[in-house]
């Protein structure tokens, strides 16, 4: 096995999909939690082939999307300075902050750098002693650990210039966000896969039982998402509301509890602002008090109020499953990946921009 | 954002310290250094899922195998699953 290719078998994708449409008797409204399932969906072009009484509408699991302007201007405000590094993943130097983006700061002279993983600016900050490195550390559960690495290796090593512009998303509690507004349509969820790989499937029994919804923990292959869709549909055609776990493979119930412990060693829950829907109460992280020296808005004295205007976007109705896409008026014409007016059409994970770059390869149903 | 992909830990590189336990893990031919501080149960063999340049979990063969067989049993599956 390689774990990759066995599951983009189309022959098997099919043969489940037929089973899908055979169980089917109604409407149901799913909702993928994670930006990764819905480029996967898209890419594929599985939502063409899904029974036409589902409904996947793209849950809020972009970090990249859900990242508010108000941190993005920190991040360009520390780039601006010339003793500043400032690091990032590649993905998020278009997403267009209050004035400016990172690329545009980068442009403008700023030290931007583009990393794959946050343990390479502990390496730099070595590197560049007379030099402060600063890496934006956004990212849900799944990345909080390796972010979370970082910080401890660079107290180990005992290094004084490096820090983290912690911006960290945690995932039950915009769940219960979308599930607590009056006009909720998701009647299931595929849960993020790689999120529960840290974090375990214990936190979304307790959500599933409060609002009665199926929640099935998947995968990111097409035979993955098919399968949770139809472990999701064969629930709720039952009237269950259980937790199951379709990527069994990499998902154990209780998590990984090495992730989850430098995870604590490192950082509090905090509140935090979500770009398009908000301040949710105990949905982020913030880094530690015994790590205060790591802490980029304590170390440059960042402050962190500013007014979010998304100009017309309508991410946060997108990523409540309200709206698709195209019934955004600015989708394809004056929002578009070269300019972003939204993160969602900045990322390839996030719904907008995925439309977008599929919508030439396969009709997208609405 | 939160892909992880998996690929096999072909060996261990650095041991000393837990915190920077590393490997070279083959994606499909191309080998890249990881973290393995989070997978300490891991071995040369294993498949580990890797995010960001560091082993997130190690992927279980038997509840991969499982999945199959689910799959097998819904009458999907009707070849054997090539290793
Ligand atoms: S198309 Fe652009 S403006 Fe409209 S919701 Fe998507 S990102 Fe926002």
């Amino acid at each position: 096995m390689k774990y990759l290719t066995e599951y983009r078998d189309p022959q098997q994708v099919s043969e489940v999909l037929k089973q899908l449409a055979s169980i089917v008797t109604r409407e149901w409204t799913l909702m993928e939690v994670c930006g990764g399932q819905t480029h996967s969906l898209v890419r594929n072009g599985l939502l063409d082939m899904l029974p036409s009484r589902i409904t996947m509408v793209h849950g809020p699991g972009c970090p990249v999307c859900v990242t508010p302007a108000s941190i993005l201007d920190e991040a360009v405000a520390l780039a601006m300075r010339p003793d500043v590094i400032l690091c990032s993943f590649g993905d998020m130097l278009r997403v267009p902050g209050t004035e400016k983006s990172l690329l545009q700061a980068k442009a403008e002279g700023a030290d931007v750098r583009i990393l794959y993983s946050p343990l390479e600016a502990v390496r730099l900050a070595v590197e560049n002693p007379s030099r402060q490195v600063v890496f934006l550390a956004v990212g849900f559960e799944t990345t909080a650990p390796a972010n979370a690495l970082s910080v401890i290796q660079a107290s180990k090593l005992g290094i004084s210039n490096y820090s983290i512009l912690a911006s960290h998303v945690l995932v039950p509690p915009a769940m219960e966000a979308i599930l607590a507004d009056p006009d909720c349509v998701v009647d299931g969820f595929l849960a993020a896969g790689h999120v529960c790989a840290i974090m375990g499937t214990d936190e979304y029994g307790p959500i599933a039982e409060k609002y009665r919804v199926p929640i099935v923990v998947t995968g990111f292959e097409p035979l993955d998402l098919v399968q949770g869709i139809y472990m999701t549909v064969a629930q709720l055609e039952k009237g269950e509301h259980r937790v199951e776990n379709q990527y069994a493979r990499s998902v154990q119930r209780t998590g990984n509890t090495m992730a989850m412990g430098s995870i604590r060693e490192v950082f509090t829950v905090s509140d935090r602002s979500w770009r398009g829907l908000g301040l949710i109460p105990n949905s982020g992280h913030e880094v530690k008090e015994q790590y205060a020296a790591y802490n980029a808005r304590l170390r440059f004295g960042l402050s962190t109020t500013a007014v979010e205007n998304d100009g017309g976007c309508i991410s946060g109705q997108i990523m409540k499953g309200l709206k698709k896409p195209r019934q955004c008026p600015f989708f394809g014409t004056s929002c578009k990946p070269e300019h972003p007016m939204g993160a969602p059409m900045v990322s390839s994970e996030g719904a907008c921009a995925a439309y977008f770059q599929y919508a030439a390869e396969s009709a997208i149903s609405e | 954002m939160c892909l992880a992909i998996p690929g096999k830990l072909i060996s261990i590189t650095v041991q000393l310290d837990d915190t920077f336990r590393q490997g070279k893990v083959s994606f499909g031919g191309v080998v890249k250094e990881v973290n393995l501080f989070l997978v300490p149960e891991a071995r040369v063999g294993d498949y580990v899922l890797v995010h960001v340049g560091v082993a997130i979990s190690v992927i279980d063969e038997e509840e991969a195998e499982r999945t199959f067989y689910y799959l097998q049993q819904m009458g999907e599956v009707a070849n054997e699953i090539p290793d």
